[in-house]
């Protein structure tokens, strides 16, 4: 029989909560990490007992944490001994050693982005916000970091090497910081393309590569953000997530700053989609498993109150590919309720019917097992959600 | 002596010894800490410069030396294995 298994990262460690197909009776293992923020958790695709687990703290920096079990242990990859040997036998240890490229070969990738008093100030890594497991290999992941960039591992974790030609395409001085830094947060890969990966930075925008990381584009083209001197500068857009269904690649769906957006064109154009939503701020979005028309978003009151609107946790459901949107409310709390989820907090299994998770930060984590029709709490009081991924096993 | 986050890291109690052979200075304590406990690079001082993280303090004999240079020698009481070199989180935060 299928079970899932729900990767949560917050503020004070990670979660993992797993149940039978049915999805109404879980169990509850961690904290992992405990007192360290987990910004995000993701089990490969092709392995899926392999997970990596971006750990991080303001004190002691980014570790990357990898198991091999389905989440029972964990390392760091390359510092058990006997895995990769530096200077005098002993493991390298650079797991977390997340360097820009300036080297000659790839054309010394631009050095500054614009800051919060309008100069240009040096790229500086802080933290890997996101990682995306290889569709196909369990030793490649990409790491989406703050300040923004993306790397890739094909080693496990053991190594990372930044993909330069995103920083060095030329936009970058226009890139600046949004109010949680400026990151690379969401990155999807294609199914149906290997050399296809778009990729997105608050506040910079959406881009895509079609060569496999070589070059990028930006893919901005219909966004409009009256923040901005340009509202529809070609940089500049606070794009918070993309969501795709991966049977049907072209078609990606996106949450803005302001605005739910979609493109039928792999990003080259797009359209607001945004309809009767009350507010069209918000965090996350997410594409049902098997209706690639079906999307969800949990819409936030606005960029200066952080919390859904009128005290009721509300997802809403379009069936129509987006502008027309109904809020599913059964067994979300519909009074006094001041939460927020995070971009990275909605994710969708693939069982039939599909199951909808999302965590809030308020620390819970809610279940729908009927793609939303009903919805119930898996845990009610972890730390504050940052990331919530699933796994559909078998 | 490390902080409880560093300990879980690395999988060792509060304090660890180490064998440093030549002058014994910040940079050369932290080398060899690195060299047994390869996790906890990048956890202390950044990989590359080598710059201490911003909220960690290095603090000996009662003295803060976070601010002192790291090729500058420790006291002999480090040196000699009677008092501890202490890596300290700042209080901060929450």
């Amino acid at each position: 029989m299928s079970r899932v298994r729900v990767l949560a990262g917050t503020r004070k460690g990670a979660f993992i909560l797993e149940s039978d197909g049915k999805r109404e009776n879980w169990t509850v293992s961690g904290p992992l990490f405990a007192g360290w923020e987990l910004y995000h958790l993701k089990g490969s695709p092709a392995d899926p007992n392999r997970i990596y687990a971006s750990q991080t703290s303001g004190w002691f920096g980014q570790i990357i944490q990898r198991s091999d079990d389905g989440g029972k242990t964990w390392h760091q990859p390359g510092t058990p001994p006997g895995e990769t040997k530096g200077p005098g036998g002993m493991p390298r240890g650079e797991s977390n050693k997340f360097v820009y490229d300036t080297s000659a070969e790839t054309g010394k990738p631009l050095t500054t982005h614009q800051f919060y008093d309008g100069k240009q100030h040096p790229w500086e890594f802080k933290r890997v916000w996101h990682l995306e497991p290889s569709l196909s290999d369990p030793d490649t992941v990409y790491a989406g970091v703050e300040d923004a960039a993306i790397f890739r591992s094909t080693d496990g974790g053991k190594n990372w090497k930044e993909m330069p030609g995103l920083r060095g395409h030329g936009t970058g001085p226009m890139w600046q910081p949004g109010a949680g830094g400026m990151c690379l947060h969401t990155v999807i890969l294609d199914p149906s393309d290997a050399q296809r990966i778009y990729i997105a930075i608050s506040a910079a925008g959406a881009f895509r590569t079609d060569d496999g990381g070589k070059s990028w584009k930006p893919i901005n083209k219909g966004l409009y953000s009256q923040y901005i001197p340009n509202p529809t500068a070609e940089v500049g857009h606070c794009v918070h997530h993309i969501a795709m269904n991966p049977k049907r690649p072209g078609v990606l769906f996106m949450q803005k700053h302001w605005d739910v957006m979609r493109s039928d064109d792999a990003g080259d154009n797009w359209k607001e989609i945004s309809g009767n939503l009350p507010t069209d701020f918000g965090f996350a979005i997410d594409v049902h498993a098997h209706e690639p028309e079906t999307i969800y978003v949990v819409p936030i009151k606005s960029d200066g109150e952080h919390f859904v609107p009128d005290g009721k946790l509300r997802v809403f459901r379009s069936r129509a590919g987006g502008n027309e949107w109904e809020a599913l409310t059964k067994g979300l709390p519909q009074k006094d309720c001041y939460v927020n989820v995070l971009r990275d907090a909605m994710a969708v299994d693939s069982l039939d019917k599909c199951g909808i998770y999302f965590g809030t930060s308020g620390g819970q984590v809610y279940c729908s097992a009927d793609a939303g029709d009903s919805w119930a709490p898996i845990v009610r009081d972890l730390p504050a959600v940052l990331s919530v991924e699933v796994q559909t096993l078998q | 002596m490390l902080p409880p986050h560093l300990r879980t890291l690395a999988h060792v109690g509060s304090e660890v010894t180490l064998d440093v052979s030549g002058a014994v200075t910040q940079r050369s304590v932290l080398d060899a800490l690195e060299d047994r406990y390869p996790m906890l690079r990048g956890a202390i001082r950044d990989h590359v410069t080598l710059e201490r993280r911003a909220f960690l303090r290095f603090f000996a004999c009662e003295q803060d030396l976070s601010h002192e240079s790291r090729e500058a020698l420790l006291p002999e009481a480090v040196a000699s294995g009677k008092e501890p070199f202490m890596v300290i989180g700042a209080i901060a935060g929450g």
